[in-house]
């Protein structure tokens, strides 16, 4: 009779069962513990290739994913958004900082294939994300098929993995990526990455390519697929709406460092950060009456070759004071809410700025 | 028992993959090969190059006059003489026999060089494309260096050097054409290389061999492959112009490189029968370069 349950058991299950990169470190372990992750690219030049200089796209990055959340990632383009998700899925080498998978600090207790036993990365592009030369099929047993699962079984799950993901196996196994349209691809690129039985799942700008229609499709199969896997995610969009509905928790990015990180709800409502504050405001409205007539932010983010002193984001503040270019803000925590934190002397009772609560009480002391 | 379990198994588990007859599309090559027949330039081009490989190969198996022997009474007989359908050269030996004979080393000498550099500048190419950093600096300047000459300068130098006849001349027009389809491997890998589904397989923890094999190289052979195909002509250029100056084929080997040579005397004599084995060359390398464009745009999969 255990032959007629097997063929009930959910692929969720079977998926598990087989899935070497179990949980060690318990409920209470971060599964991923990311601390002052640095990613410099090296600006060349002349004949021998000297470093002249280099791009600071993640400069101290720290932050922490729970098991079974969802962290969203915001900032304007150029930010370090996917240069994190990069980081976090090993594809971009980490210049300094550790990154801890489940109690497992990568390069020591870890190597990168054995981090990719856990986390696996859908990417922004879905036609570049596959090969054109690959059935769909084909693409997803790949993965699997390098584990050493026999092929026949490889072509199984995929099979089962497009059935989930909403594309009937029969119409749409044996075709090439031109054959899609953009969100089948999209799908496909979920079940190639869920194909590899993850904890974790990068989602880099997964669904911003696809119009509005489908992408609430797709992002409604994410939330599903979360629950029936027991996955984690990280995901990146520049949508705001998008990451509210789906995130557990924000951290938004302003040149390469983390401004604000905390509860969605509070983070929304609070917006403690003042690049928050505009980041936010720059969102249009479904309020005709009620139009975006200035600009929140004016100008480009600043060169992230050379990046301002002090707080990052001085240059472009309207609360920006002597002390913000002078010395770089400490990540305090924004009163009231539970992990809402965030990077601004204005929130620093002891940074000297005139609007922190410290200096509030100066001027009222005078 | 166990029968009654299995049907249950199959009803618990419906799998319509399996019920229904799966819509595989048509493979890549099937693709290429469809538009490439629908393009009448590119058949007419096959061919004639089919044709002329055909008379190359089986030339032993035809009815032709030996290209060796020669008669001093029947020297240079114009085109269409009886018994010689496009006359005799200096030496009076039939000049169709030395046409098709000659086809075989010009040819061989056309496809040959071309086919071994292709095989060792697409290793070359796709390493230094794929890995990157000072390994491709290394490579890739190594090759400059070969762009520094003119490629029948090269040749001539590297016959040269190596001394005259057939498998030196092999050598290095193989020499000669590694520099620049590494150049072109290097550049298609290189963009390959950042695109996203070479990272996705990178994250399922495949092996870079099997990485580069299954996704790298399906992809940038085609665009190599086109460019490979288009110097086989000028490969056949150069093989004839080796063996003009005497460092490919010895006499009284035929080759259509030294024929136009040793017909060069007579110009003044019958000009149409001394610009025959150049035509030949023209016309061959003609039908390669067309054929090759032809392949370049049956091979682009977005149309």
């Amino acid at each position: 009779m255990t032959d007629t349950r097997d063929a009930d058991i959910p692929i969720r299950r079977k998926v598990q069962e087989k899935t070497k990169a179990a949980d060690r470190g318990g409920p209470a372990q971060p599964l991923v513990i990311a601390r002052d992750l640095k990613c410099h690219f090296p600006v060349r030049k002349g004949v021998f290739n000297r470093k002249a200089t280099a791009v600071r796209a993640v400069d101290g990055v720290s932050f922490t994913v729970e098991k079974g959340e969802t962290l969203g990632i915001v900032g304007e383009s150029g930010c370090g958004k996917s240069t994190t998700a990069r980081l976090l899925v090993g594809l971009t080498g980490l210049n300094a900082g550790d990154l801890i998978f489940d109690g497992d600090r990568l390069g020591e207790d870890l190597s990168l294939k054995e981090l990719w036993d856990g986390v696996q990365m859908v990417f922004q592009d879905s036609y570049a994300s596959l090969n054109p030369r690959l059935t769909i099929e084909e693409t997803i047993a790949f993965g699997p098929k390098m584990r050493g699962v026999a092929s026949g079984a490889a072509r199984r799950l995929s099979h089962e993995l497009l059935e989930r993901v909403g594309l009937a196996p029969g119409r749409f196994a044996g075709r090439y990526p031109h054959e899609l349209s953009g969100g089948q691809r999209q799908r496909v690129n979920i079940a190639r990455s869920l194909a590899m039985k993850p904890r974790l799942v990068i989602l880099d700008e997964a669904v911003s390519a696809l119009d509005k229609s489908v992408e609430a499709q797709v992002l409604n199969l994410l939330k599903e697929l979360k629950d029936e896997f027991g996955l984690t995610f990280v995901f990146i969009s520049h949508d705001l709406n998008v990451v509210r509905y789906i995130s557990d928790r924000i951290m938004v990015m302003y040149l390469g460092e983390v401004v604000e990180i905390g509860p969605v709800g509070s983070v929304w409502d609070k917006r403690a950060h003042p690049y928050t504050a505009a980041l936010f405001a720059a969102m249009p409205s479904m309020d005709p009456d009620n139009r975006t007539e200035v600009p929140p932010l004016l100008g480009d983010p600043p060169n992230p070759i050379d990046p301002p002193s002090g707080c990052r984001f001085h240059t472009r503040c309207p609360f920006a004071e002597s002390v913000c270019s002078a010395a770089k803000p400490k990540i305090v925590a924004v009163d009231g809410a539970q992990g809402h934190e965030a990077a601004c002397h204005m929130l620093d009772p002891v940074s000297g700025h005139s609007k922190s609560a410290g200096g509030a009480h100066l001027e009222a002391a005078e | 028992m166990s029968t009654t379990i299995d049907t249950k198994t199959v009803k618990a588990n419906p799998r319509p993959a399996a019920e229904e007859a799966p819509a595989k599309s048509k493979g890549y090559w099937h693709g290429v090969g469809a538009r490439l027949i629908r393009d009448p330039v590119s058949m007419i081009c096959a061919g004639l190059l089919a044709l002329l490989l055909g008379a190359v190969v089986f030339a032993p198996l035809l009815p032709l006059a030996d290209p060796f022997t020669g008669s001093m009474v029947s020297r240079l007989k114009p085109i269409g003489t009886e018994g010689h359908i496009l006359g005799t050269d200096e030496l009076g030996r039939d000049m169709f026999a030395r046409l098709i004979y000659g086809g075989r080393l010009t040819l061989m000498l056309g496809l040959l060089p071309v086919a071994f550099a292709f095989a060792i500048g697409t290793c070359l190419g796709v390493l230094a494309g794929y890995v990157g950093g000072w390994l491709n600096t290394a490579i890739m300047r190594t090759v400059d260096v070969f762009f520094a000459f003119p490629s029948i300068l090269l040749a001539i130098a590297i016959s040269g050097a190596l001394g005259a006849g057939i498998v030196n001349s092999l050598v290095s027009l193989t020499i000669v054409f590694i520099p620049p389809i590494t150049r072109v491997a290097e550049s298609v890998t290189a963009s390959v290389r950042s695109l996203e589904y070479v990272d996705a397989a990178r994250i399922s923890g495949a092996h870079p061999l099997t990485v580069v094999r299954v996704h790298v190289l399906g992809n940038v052979m085609s665009p190599i492959f086109v460019y490979a195909t288009s110097l086989t002509s000028v490969s056949m250029i150069l093989a004839a112009g080796l063996s003009f100056l005497g460092l490919g084929v010895k006499p009284p080997e035929p080759e259509w490189g030294l024929m136009l040579n040793t017909l060069r005397t007579a110009i003044y004599i019958d000009p149409v029968l001394a610009a025959l084995p150049g035509a030949m060359i023209f016309l061959t390398s003609l039908c390669l370069n067309l054929l090759s464009d032809g392949l370049r745009s049956a091979m682009n999969i977005k149309d």
